[in-house]
């Protein structure tokens, strides 16, 4: 398992995923809570690249050995890529969750959505109020 | 929320690094390093489970025996004094009230009974006791815990006395376990060799930290692991496979019932059960593809559901999704082609034979 980081490069969703933005395409992923909460992945279930995706609805699920999580997309746009590796070794979204544990690549297609999204000091003052 | 309870042993729990989720009305550790590596140690060393908030029911006086040979499923005149007993103590239809561990002691018999059913328990066994006989709830005094995996007893040897070692499989005896008197079971729920050590619930933390301080410590081991073990080796548990709704016979649970003599309440439907068939039954199914199976996915052939999944999980030895489902006759025979709808995806399935994994050809290690 990798410690808690939220690096300040990306910009957060309240569901606990990040993207990453390059352009007007995007890397997503989930957050190390996300990753924590729902302990060792063990599955990934991707969309198929030419998928369209939405924000604020899910295009995957990641499953632990207990329970089955939604990912949902922090912005829209087509699925371009999608990490394979994750699909053979779940447990790199423990192990690094905003490197080799990305999920999915997106050519964005509304980049004003991103303007709605926490960037690092609001998301862990919005973790902070989970937690209390 | 109502009022959880903790155990003697949760402060050890949150020391080592537990998640504690509620369960049964308890906070229990769901996990400490991870399901998937404490099941693993369970596996191929050992763990060690806080399972304190089982229940414990004594039943004392003369006409014990008999009694509770009219209200349980298992023949209990098969068992002496140091003997356990896997049985069922159904309700007046045949239902499960619960499955539990009948023990019978030199002084008493002990009943180990599930958490969340410990009230239904108690109130049953004592609206039934005859004049003479004495049902005592004494779960709340009372903790256990688990060492389970082949290298139990390497851990066990420099803490316990007698050393319980030559003790076979469903049998009980008194020892002294750092320094706490006790009652040690080879008894468990994961399909390992290992004990189960009963003992005052204030002692608890005392045999905790001396395990965890021996050369071949166990891993700490939460209740996610627990399942996945069992799942793996086909146990029941009260609540997915187990219930009212439902005999034991269509679990597979006919080897626990005493059809030929019965005499207990339901046994009439278990003995139909067993002669013309149950409408639908019990069948481990292990997914071919990639896919995790949950209690209710539906269990399909031919496009027609043909039952429901009870418990599913992702069986961490064979790295695969793994069920326990009732499925229709038709199909519950090993080697049966199905598909299971996950959320909407059809994943191909199979009927697998029980246990999923095979823990005999293990040797224990004695020292």
């Amino acid at each position: 398992m990798s410690d808690e980081t939220y690096p300040g490069d990306l910009r957060y969703h309240p569901e606990h995923d990040w993207v990453r933005v390059d352009g007007d395409e995007a890397t997503f992923g989930v957050t190390w809570f996300a990753q924590d909460a729902l302990g060792e992945v063990v599955y990934y279930d991707p969309p198929a690249v030419g998928d369209s995706v939405t924000a604020g609805s899910s295009y995957g699920e990641l499953e632990s050995v207990k329970a089955v999580s939604d990912i949902i997309a922090p912005a829209s746009g087509e699925v371009i890529a999608v990490n394979d590796a994750v699909g053979d070794t779940p447990e790199l979204v423990n192990n690094d969750p905003y490197g080799a544990g990305w999920l999915i690549k997106v050519r964005l297609s509304s980049a004003s959505e991103l303007d709605a999204l926490m960037d690092e000091s609001a998301y862990r003052q919005y973790l902070a109020g989970l937690a209390g | 929320m109502t009022d959880l309870q903790r155990t003697s042993l949760f402060d050890a729990h949150v020391a080592a690094g537990a998640k504690i989720v509620p369960f049964a009305g308890w906070e229990m550790p769901v996990e400490y390093e991870g399901v998937r590596a404490e099941h693993l140690a369970v596996r191929s060393t050992c763990g060690l489970f806080d399972v304190s908030h089982m229940g414990q029911i004594d039943v004392t006086g003369p006409g014990s025996r008999e009694f509770l040979q009219s209200i349980l499923t298992n023949d209990i005149t098969r068992i002496g004094p140091g003997q356990a007993q896997y049985t069922l103590l159904p309700d007046d239809n045949g239902g499960v009230i619960d499955d539990l561990l009948v023990y019978a002691l030199l002084d008493r018999f002990l009943l180990v009974v599930n958490a969340s059913n410990i009230a239904p328990c108690v109130e049953r066994v004592t609206s039934l006791a005859p004049d003479g006989v004495t049902v005592v709830n004494r779960s709340p005094d009372v903790a256990m815990l688990a060492l389970q995996g082949p290298t139990w007893a390497k851990a066990l040897t420099p803490i316990a006395s007698p050393q319980p070692f030559s003790l076979p499989y469903m049998e009980a005896t008194e020892a002294t376990v750092a320094g706490v008197a006790c009652l040690v079971a080879r008894t468990g729920y994961t399909g390992e060799p290992g004990v189960e050590i009963m003992c005052p619930a204030g002692d608890a933390p005392a045999i905790w930290d001396a395990l965890m301080a021996v050369p071949d410590a166990p891993v700490p081991a939460g209740l996610a692991a627990r399942d996945t073990l069992r799942l793996e080796m086909g146990y029941p548990l009260y609540g997915n496979e187990l219930g009212h709704d439902r005999s034991p016979i269509s679990a597979g649970l006919k080897w626990a019932c005493d059809l030929k003599h019965g005499g207990f309440p339901g046994a009439e439907r278990m003995q139909r059960e067993a002669a013309e068939g149950t409408p639908d039954r019990l069948v481990a199914i292990l997914i071919t593809e990639k896919g995790i199976p949950r209690g209710g996915c539906p269990v399909m052939a031919d496009g027609q559901q043909v039952g429901t999944v009870t418990s599913g999980t992702f069986s961490p030895s064979l790295g695969v999704g793994a069920a326990l489902a009732y499925v229709s006759p038709d199909h519950a025979h090993v080697g049966a082609k199905l598909s299971i709808d996950v959320r909407g995806k059809e994943k191909s399935a199979e009927v697998t034979s029980l246990p999923m994994v095979d823990t005999s050809p293990r040797k224990e290690h004695h020292s």
